[in-house]
């Protein structure tokens, strides 16, 4: 399920670019962009269900606050898009409903 | 309604957590008309806030014969509150991780076995495994008792009073007790300013019940203490049982709505006159290194909150319950060390029998307010 | 174990980093922690590494901000980055992770400038994927550049609504409406604090200057809006409302709502500091002096954090609190505290001004304080207003009760989004005024930690022990 509404980079132009995937979709982002926003610019509205009703939700403090960005990044469930940079190759899930204890640890 | 209500208490009880509570409905059933005073709310201390293991494995073996009954309380609690107060018949297992440790519960359930019960068995390493797919691979066997199993406290707590109060139970919230005074065959009881009067008086005081039980002339070494928990984020169904480990502290189990509970007998500090806890860093982080090492799956999930509730723990950690040996009209049931929830049914029971006849069915000897009196070891100076 | 630090300052915000400036200059040795990547705090977001364009369409009040990153190459001065603090102690012992890693260090005095976070507006549909506050938006324009999609509709109260929509004005992206929620009757209760507010009309005369720009720009504005629904099927759709006595729906691909600031009283609280109930910010703050000092002794709070007074009085503030630490530190003597302080403080007191009118103008509307049954108030347990009613109903008599009867709190964000929600729905159903009814007991962890951080910690087996319960 792939929104097709998306933010827009005002100077899209500029800056390195970085590749990652959500769900094995790729992604381009900038250097020094969170998570949630290259999500944002690619057109993930939401990158979560919630493990009460399992709801989607997608990022809505962007300051670390209100943990509605929650994803899988490198295998480790639940973290902060919003408060993860980018890296080259990383590799973003969806949260949907509450994690598995048994996958999200690569040990 | 209005004539229950105007009619002056039988018996007043101090303390709404469970054991207060408890006492407050059997004593109601029996036809009394108990008041409860409570310095804050219905279970805001330990009843509240506790694990919510509902277990007999590993008891004191005084206090397995009460256990046993509370137990089958508990298979039926919706009959004694109304409610199922969360109630799940989960088990409870004991692990352990080396042949010495397995050889030490073989041991206690024959110590177990020969006062006449059987609900602590032995399982081997398949079994375990069955029940726990998560387990670390090197744990060799477990005591089961598979009858245990957990309930929801603060849930727990709220259906005893609401019952209690269907019952004609008055329940004072924000009454701290400050004195009581005996008088012509009358409790005198000052709480929140006010005066109350009645011949019956029930200390279920928890972590503040030594100061009253030293007014009315029985002192005993209580010590409040703040066992300390911790719990994560919600993550999916992985673990029925509720855990523990022989060689170590802990206790583990997983709510329905996916948080898994972490604590098991470490502790931090209380401050009971300030309604305060202190965390010990220290030991959450042995209790996070334990889990890893029995649940190495666990090690990403996210620890949301710490807490510590306040609780009464006496030298023995076995309870104080039954009459005063001192004072005429008294009752005591305090002391439960961080185990009283699954006791909490039959206590109120024990109770109301002594009110009413003056005698229990249950063994209660070693509970007796007196009993460190006899010894040098009693931690009453220690204390003070 | 722990490093040991003359100052430790937790947040680099404005007050953060002008404290930072006074210590380093007068060579305390300071660690500076701060959760975002690049000191600013959110007003300042990546103000070291927005470009010139990006500068401009922020604007000036945005762009002075790069003042204050001086104060962080001081020799003395140490930021950690990425630094997420979840349990302070009494002791002053401060613990955070960085990178996944847990370290606790110590200090002599802690200043705690953890500013603002938006007051939760909780409304039906607010819970939607593209409902973001609006405080999200300008971080994704000020830290990426980033625009919403079209249609965008801005909803709710506050100067920082009509910020944005001038800021996206200048970036050429015209928002599609902004539905004020600001309540009719707010205009005559705040009057009576215009005379004094014209004492520092800066921020009026910016306010109309905002306003003539977006009027200019043909941006409708829908005024005294109620009963607002946000629809949509996996994300938002649509705005409901109601305006001018008719029913309006708007469609939208995006939404940004504010309903004003309060202070961030994570730490504060978990530390059983005073607080104060402060009827016309509608919020709890810690009780504080002049230079921030708090009930606790070596803990002061500058900033917003203390009270919502903006991004310039905030650096005053820091400034004040980090003088008063100069002085208890024996770095400097009361006299020439004093005279060093003369300047911020009658700075601080100018940007106070203005206060009293903008807060009594843009007080938040009840029907986001008393949310309807069915509307979620604590997104991360999903409890609604509806429920909180219903454990008041069983006996529950305050927040913490709350918890406790279905869940309101224990989620995630501990409380963040629902505590000023959960608290008002209990209040007004109790009819208690809100410092009766009280606020969460906040316990660590401030932020959730894996269980393997916490079990590869270096500590002192008597390291901690904190008032928590």
């Amino acid at each position: 399920m792939r929104n097709v509404l998306h933010f827009k980079r005002l100077d899209e132009a500029s800056g390195d670019t970085v590749e990652l995937t959500f769900e094995g979709e790729p992604v381009t982002a900038r250097a020094g962009e969170t998570v949630a926003a290259a999500l944002l610019a690619a057109g993930h509205i939401s990158g979560r269900q919630t493990p009460v009703s399992g709801s989607p939700r997608g990022p809505y403090c962007m300051m670390g606050a209100c943990f509605d960005c929650l994803v899988e990044i490198d295998g480790e469930a639940n973290r902060q898009g919003c408060m993860t940079q980018v890296r080259d190759g990383m590799v973003v899930r969806r949260m949907t409903g509450a994690r598995d204890v048994d996958r999200g640890s690569a040990a | 309604m209005m004539q229950m209500n105007d009619r002056r208490p039988d018996v007043i009880v101090v303390g709404a957590g469970l054991h207060g509570l408890s006492a407050a409905l059997h004593l109601a059933r029996a036809g009394l008309k108990p008041l409860v005073l409570e310095k804050d709310y219905p279970g805001r201390h330990a009843s509240g806030v506790n694990a919510g293991g509902v277990r007999r494995l590993g008891r004191h073996l005084a206090e397995v014969p009460l256990s046993a009954v509370a137990m089958t309380m508990w298979h039926n609690i919706a009959d004694l509150v109304g409610d199922d107060c969360g109630f799940v018949r989960c088990g409870q297992i004991k692990i352990a991780e080396t042949e010495d440790e397995l050889a030490k519960l073989k041991k206690r359930a024959r110590e177990v076995q020969a006062i006449g019960y059987d609900h602590e068995e032995i399982i081997g390493q398949d079994e375990l495994r069955e029940h726990i797919p998560a387990i670390a691979r090197h744990c060799v066997g477990a005591m089961i008792c598979r009858d245990d199993g957990a309930a929801l406290p603060f849930r727990t707590t709220a259906a005893f009073a609401y019952r209690a109060r269907s019952l004609g139970v008055e329940i004072l919230e924000s009454h701290p007790v400050t004195a009581i005074r005996r008088d012509a065959g009358q409790w005198h009881v000052t709480a929140a300013g006010r005066q109350f009067e009645a011949p019956l008086l029930v200390n279920a005081a928890g972590a503040w019940a030594g100061h009253l039980a030293a007014l009315a002339g029985d002192p005993v070494p209580l010590q409040p203490q703040a066992p300390m928990l911790m719990i994560t984020e919600r993550v999916a169904p992985f673990i029925k049982p509720v855990v523990g480990a022989t060689g170590r502290t802990l206790s583990f189990k997983q709510f329905d709505n996916g948080t898994v509970l972490i604590g098991g007998g470490l502790r931090g500090k209380a401050f009971p006159e300030r309604n305060i806890t202190t965390i010990k860093l220290a030991a959450m982080r042995t209790s996070a290194q334990t889990v890893g090492a029995l649940f190495p799956q666990m090690s990403d999930a996210r620890i949301v909150r710490f807490w510590a509730g306040i609780e009464a723990i006496m030298p023995d950690e076995i309870p104080v319950l039954g009459k005063s040996p001192n004072a005429e009209g008294l009752y005591h049931s305090f002391g439960y060390s961080a185990h009283g929830f699954q006791l909490s049914p039959v206590t109120g029971r024990i109770i109301a029998d002594l009110v009413m006849h003056g005698e229990t069915d249950l063994p209660i000897e070693a509970f007796r307010a007196d009993r460190f009196n006899s010894s040098e070891d009693t931690g009453i100076a220690r204390i003070a | 174990m722990s490093e040991r630090f003359d100052v430790a300052i937790i947040g680099a915000g404005p007050a953060g980093l002008a404290a930072a400036g006074v210590l380093g200059q007068a060579g305390c040795s300071v660690t500076l922690l701060d959760e975002q990547a690049e000191p600013g705090g959110q007003i300042y977001r990546g103000i070291g590494s927005a470009s010139g364009p990006r500068k401009s369409v922020l604007g000036a009040d945005y762009a002075a901000g790069a003042s204050l990153l001086p104060s962080l190459a001081h020799d003395s001065v140490t930021h950690i980055a990425g630094a997420t603090v979840w349990e302070v102690t009494p002791e002053r012992d401060i613990y955070y992770s960085q990178a996944g890693k847990a370290s606790g260090l110590k200090a002599e005095h802690v200043l705690v400038a953890t500013g603002a976070t938006e007051r939760p507006m909780p409304f039906p549909g607010w819970t939607l994927p593209g409902v973001m506050t609006a405080g999200a938006g300008q971080i994704l324009l000020k830290t990426a550049g980033m625009l919403p999609p079209s249609p965008c509709v801005l909803a709710g109260s506050g100067p920082l609504l009509f910020l944005i929509a001038a800021q996206y004005l200048a970036a050429g992206f015209k928002i599609d409406a902004i539905v004020e929620t600001t309540p009719r009757g707010n205009l005559a209760k705040a009057l009576p604090h215009l005379p004094g507010a014209l004492l520092n009309n800066k921020y009026l005369r910016k306010g109309l200057a905002m306003l003539a720009s977006l009027r200019k720009a043909g941006i409708p504005h829908y005024k005294a809006s109620t009963s607002l629904v946000a629809e949509g099927d996996g994300q938002v759709e649509a705005l409901k409302f109601t305006s001018g006595g008719k029913p309006h729906r708007l469609a939208c691909a995006s939404l940004l709502i504010h309903n004003g600031v309060v202070p961030n009283v994570q730490i504060s609280r978990s530390l059983n500091l005073d607080h104060a109930w402060d009827s016309l910010q509608h919020c709890w703050h810690p009780v504080t002096d002049a230079s921030g000092a708090t009930s606790l002794a070596g803990f002061r709070v500058a900033g917003d954090g203390g009270g919502i007074a903006g991004a310039e009085a905030a650096a005053h503030g820091g400034r004040l609190a980090a003088l008063a630490i100069l002085e208890d530190l024996g770095k400097i003597t009361g006299g020439e505290r004093q005279a060093r302080s003369s300047d911020d403080s009658a700075a601080l007191k100018w940007h106070g001004r203005a206060r009293p009118f903008l807060d009594a103008l843009y007080a938040p509307a009840r029907e986001f304080l008393e949310p309807a049954d069915s509307t979620i108030v604590c997104r991360c347990e999903e409890v609604t207003a509806g429920k909180i009613r219903e454990f008041v109903d069983l006996g529950c008599l305050g927040p913490n009760q709350a918890k406790s009867f279905g869940r309101a709190g224990m989620g995630p964000c501990q409380g963040r989004y629902c505590g000023l929600t959960v608290s008002s729905v209990i209040a007004a159903k109790l009819g208690k005024e809100m410092d009766e009814v009280g606020y969460y007991r906040i316990r660590p962890p401030l932020k959730p930690i894996t269980l393997r951080e916490l079990a590869s910690m270096d500590l002192d087996d008597d390291a901690d022990e904190r008032p928590a319960a």
